[in-house]
C-alpha cells in the first residue's frame, strides 16, 4: 500500500529525514517511536504533502502512484488521513458543516454525487456513537473552545467518517486521559479492517497496549534505526532511548 | 502562500460587462443649468427645484472630506455627467415590456426577475442607471397602503410626504457628498408603509451603473409609520470600467414610534481591476432616525468599489429605541474600505450593536471606523461592539478608528475587537481533509462572517455567500 524509499526531507535546506525506508501493507498497523526531533512529525507532514517541506531524494508510493506528484487534498482524496497532533480551530464553521464539505470535496474528486443529508447525518450519528460523543458536537464550531481530549476524538471522528485506506495518528494520545485514550482506541480498533492501514506516531507504549501494532519502528535522527515487534516498544519503555543510540552511533 | 497571493491579483470581476441600451444624456459638467435640465427632464414641482439649487449652493461653499483613511485621485466634478436615462421611457405595467437587453443583463448576473417573482415573491423596483424601468408587485403592495415607488414617481404622485421627509434626516448641509446628491440625484427609491402595517414582502431594489462616465446619485428615502414593519434589500452590480465611477448615494431612513425597518445591502460596484485601475468611488450617506421604541437595524456586505466611504447610522431618538449595524466588508488587489457606523444615543434606554467583520486580502486597506456617542439625555443607555478583521496575506491592511463619546454616567459600552490571519495551518487542515484551498478559504471566511450573514434574509444569504467567494476567488492558489 505505501512504501517508502531513502526519503531525504527537510525545510529550507535543513534536512530532517535523513533516508527513511518503510513499507505499510493493508491490515497492518505500524507504529513510529523515537525521541523529541527525531522527525516523526515531519514524515507525517511529508506523506501528507505539508507544503513547507521539500523532498531532495528518495519516493513515496502509495497503491500504485508517486505520491509526490499530487497536492494534499488530492492525497487526502486518494485515501491518507492525518490525525493532527495540533487540531485548528476554524471559528464560526460547524463540525457537521466541515464534515459535510469534507465528504462531499472527496466525494466530488472520486466523481459520484454529494452524500444526501438523510444518509450523512445517519453515518454522522453512528460514529459519533462509536466514539462515545455528545449530539451537540455536531453543531459547534470546529475546535474551538475545545478541550485537549475533545480535539483529539474530534479527529477520530473525521476518520471514522471519511473512511481513509491510510490514517496516520500524530500523537492521537497526547493530552487524553486514560478513559478518554481507551475510548479513542476502541475507536480506531473497530475501523480497521483488512483493506485498510495505520501508522501510529507515539512517544509512548500506552497507546499500544490498546491499538495493537503489527510492526514497531524506532525513528532517530531522521533514520528509522530499529524495526521490531510489539516487544520493542515495552523494551524502549523500560530502557529508554539512550541504548539505541549508542548502539547506533557505534556501527 | 507567495502563490496564494500571486493569484489574488489574477481574480478578474466576473460583471465586467455593459449593456447596449439607448440613453438619453445631459452634457457633461454641473451648474444650475444641468441642475434646472435633471429637474425638468423628471417633470418636477418647483419646490423641487428650488431645495436642488439651495442643497448646489450649499455644495460651492463645501470641501471634499479627507479624513478618511483612503487615498485616491479626486473626481473631477466637471467632468460627469450628471443626467442619464435610458431612452424607450414609457410606463410599464409588466416585464414583457422591458427592453429584452436589460433582462439578458440580469440573467448575466443570475438574478433572474421572474423566477425571483415567482418563487421568492420579492417586490422590485430596478435602477438602471438611475431611472426605475420596472415595478412590480406594486398593485399587491397597494392593497395594504404601502407606497414602493421610484423617487422621481414619488415626487410627482405624493410630493407632501416627499416634502416632510427629504433631507430630515440627512440635511443637505451634512456633508460634502450628501449635498452634491440633494443637488443632483436623478432617482432611487421611495417607501412608505402605514400605520401597523407589517410589509409581507422584502422590497428589494438592485441598482446597476450603466452608461460609461454617468455618475450615480441616487436617494433613497423610507417611511414607517408607528407600529409597522419592513425589511428593504438593496444589492448592486457594475459593469467594467476604465476610468473611475462616482457614486454618492443618500438613504434616509424613517422609524417612527414602534416601527421597524430592516434595511440589507449586498454591494459589489466595480472594485478596479488587479492593477488597481479604474473601480467604483463608493461616497455613502445612510442614515436612520429611530422614534420611540423603533428599531433600525442594518446589514452590509460590502464587496465591490474601489474606494468605499459609508457609514449606516442611526440616530436614537426616541427612549428605547434600538439600532443595529452588521457589516461585512471585503477588499482585494488595491480596494479601499472606510467604513463604520455612528450610533448615537439620544434618548433613555436606547440600545446599540454593533457587529463589523473585515476582511483584507491582496495590498488593499481595510478600516471600521464607528462613532458612539451616548447624549446627556441618554440614561442607562447600551452600547456593544465588535470588531474583527482577517488579513489574508502580508501586503493587505486593516485598521480600527473607534470613536467614543460619552455625556451620561448611566451609559455602559463594550467594545471588543480581534484580528486573526488566515494560516497556513487552517488551510492545510482543511486540504488535508479533501477541501481544496479555494473551498477552504471560502469555508473559513464565511465562518468568519456568520455573526453577519445570519442577519440576511434567506435569499439574500445565499447571494451574500456567491459573492464573497467570487470576491475572494483565486485569492489563494
Amino acid at each position: 500500500m505505501l512504501t517508502i524509499k531513502d526519503l531525504h526531507a527537510g525545510i529550507e535546506k535543513n534536512e530532517i529525514l535523513k533516508g527513511v525506508n518503510l513499507q505499510v501493507k493493508p491490515g497492518e498497523v505500524h507504529a513510529i517511536m523515537g525521541p523529541n526531533g527525531s522527525g516523526k512529525s515531519t514524515l507525517s507532514s511529508v506523506i501528507t504533502g505539508r507544503e513547507q517541506y521539500e523532498v531532495s531524494k528518495g519516493s513515496i508510493d502509495f497503491m500504485g502512484e508517486d505520491l509526490l506528484d499530487f497536492d494534499p487534498e488530492e492525497r487526502a482524496h486518494k485515501g491518507i488521513f492525518l490525525s493532527f497532533q495540533y487540531p485548528v480551530e476554524i471559528p464560526g464553521v460547524t463540525v457537521s458543516n466541515f464534515l459535510k464539505t469534507a465528504i462531499n470535496e472527496t466525494r466530488k474528486a472520486q466523481g459520484l454525487e454529494p452524500m444526501p443529508a438523510k444518509d450523512m447525518l445517519k453515518k454522522m450519528r453512528e460514529k459519533m456513537n462509536l466514539l462515545e460523543m455528545d449530539k451537540g458536537f455536531l453543531s459547534r464550531s470546529l475546535n474551538e473552545g475545545f478541550s485537549g481530549g475533545e480535539k483529539k476524538r474530534n479527529e477520530i471522528f473525521q476518520m471514522a467518517m471519511l473512511e481513509p485506506k491510510l490514517a496516520i495518528l500524530d500523537e492521537t494520545d497526547s493530552g487524553l486521559d486514560i478513559d478518554a485514550l481507551r475510548i479513542v482506541a476502541n475507536g480506531v480498533n473497530k475501523l480497521r479492517s483488512a483493506d485498510n492501514a495505520v501508522i501510529l506516531i507515539t512517544h509512548y507504549q500506552r497507546l499500544l497496549d490498546y491499538i495493537k501494532p503489527d510492526f514497531v519502528h524506532v525513528l532517530w535522527n531522521g533514520k528509522i534505526v530499529r524495526s521490531g515487534d510489539k516487544s520493542l516498544a515495552l523494551e524502549l519503555e523500560e530502557k529508554g532511548y539512550d541504548w539505541l543510540k549508542t548502539e547506533t552511533l557505534a556501527q | 502562500m507567495s502563490d496564494i497571493l500571486d493569484k489574488v491579483t489574477q481574480s478578474e470581476y466576473k460583471y465586467g460587462f455593459t449593456t447596449d441600451i439607448e440613453s438619453d444624456q445631459a452634457p457633461v459638467g454641473l451648474n444650475e443649468d444641468i441642475i434646472r435640465l435633471i429637474s425638468h427632464k423628471k417633470e418636477e414641482p418647483e419646490w423641487m427645484l428650488d431645495w436642488r439649487l439651495k442643497a448646489f449652493e450649499i455644495w460651492k461653499q463645501m470641501d471634499e472630506p479627507n479624513w478618511a483613511n483612503v487615498t485616491y485621485e479626486k473626481p473631477s466634478f466637471q467632468d460627469i455627467i450628471y443626467y442619464s436615462a435610458p431612452k424607450k421611457k414609457k410606463e410599464l405595467a409588466s416585464l414583457d415590456e422591458v427592453d429584452p437587453e436589460l433582462l439578458k443583463t440580469f440573467a448575466k448576473l443570475g438574478i433572474n426577475i421572474e423566477e425571483q417573482k415567482r418563487l421568492t415573491g420579492v417586490a422590485m423596483d430596478v435602477v438602471v442607471d438611475s431611472v426605475s424601468v420596472a415595478t412590480t408587485f406594486k398593485a399587491k403592495l397597494k392593497e395594504l397602503g404601502i407606497i414602493f415607488c421610484s423617487m422621481s414617481e414619488a415626487i410627482k404622485e405624493y410630493p407632501d410626504m416627499v416634502k416632510k421627509y427629504i433631507g430630515t434626516v440627512v440635511p443637505r448641509t451634512d456633508n460634502f457628498y450628501a449635498a452634491l446628491n440633494s443637488a443632483v440625484f436623478t432617482d432611487g427609491s421611495f417607501c412608505y408603509i402605514p400605520k401597523g402595517v407589517k410589509c409581507p414582502v422584502e422590497l428589494s431594489t438592485y441598482f446597476r451603473i450603466n452608461e460609461a462616465g454617468t455618475g450615480q446619485f441616487e436617494r433613497t428615502l423610507l417611511v414607517a409609520d408607528k407600529g409597522s414593519y419592513v425589511s428593504y434589500l438593496e444589492g448592486c452590480t457594475a459593469p467594467q470600467r476604465d476610468e473611475n465611477q462616482l457614486h454618492a448615494a443618500v438613504v434616509e431612513l424613517i422609524a417612527l414610534d414602534d416601527a421597524e425597518i430592516k434595511y440589507s445591502t449586498v454591494q459589489n460596484w466595480y472594485p478596479g481591476n488587479a492593477e488597481g485601475k479604474g473601480g467604483v468611488f463608493n461616497f455613502v450617506t445612510k442614515r436612520g432616525v429611530c422614534e420611540r421604541n423603533a428599531k433600525i437595524s442594518w446589514t452590509q456586505v460590502e464587496t465591490g468599489s474601489a474606494v468605499t466611504w459609508k457609514y449606516p447610522s442611526c440616530i436614537l431618538k426616541g427612549d428605547n429605541s434600538v439600532g443595529e449595524f452588521y457589516s461585512v466588508a471585503v477588499t482585494n488587489n488595491y480596494q479601499q474600505a472606510d467604513t463604520g457606523t455612528k450610533m448615537i444615543h439620544l434618548g433613555k434606554n436606547t440600545k446599540s450593536t454593533i457587529i463589523s467583520k473585515g476582511i483584507s486580502a491582496g495590498k488593499s486597506h481595510n478600516s471600521y471606523r464607528g462613532l458612539v456617542k451616548m447624549g446627556p439625555r441618554a440614561d442607562k443607555a447600551r452600547n456593544f461592539s465588535q470588531c474583527d478583521s482577517m488579513l489574508m496575506g502580508d501586503r493587505c491592511g486593516a485598521h480600527t478608528f473607534p470613536y467614543i463619546e460619552i455625556q451620561n454616567k448611566s451609559a455602559k459600552l463594550e467594545h471588543e475587537a480581534t484580528t486573526s490571519k488566515i494560516g497556513e495551518d487552517q488551510l492545510f487542515y482543511c486540504n488535508q481533509r479533501g477541501i481544496g484551498t479555494e473551498e477552504a478559504i471560502a469555508l473559513i471566511v464565511n465562518g468568519f462572517c456568520k455573526d453577519v450573514l445570519n442577519q440576511l434574509p434567506m435569499e439574500f444569504a445565499v447571494e451574500a455567500q456567491k459573492l464573497l467567494e467570487v470576491s475572494l476567488e483565486g485569492s489563494v492558489g
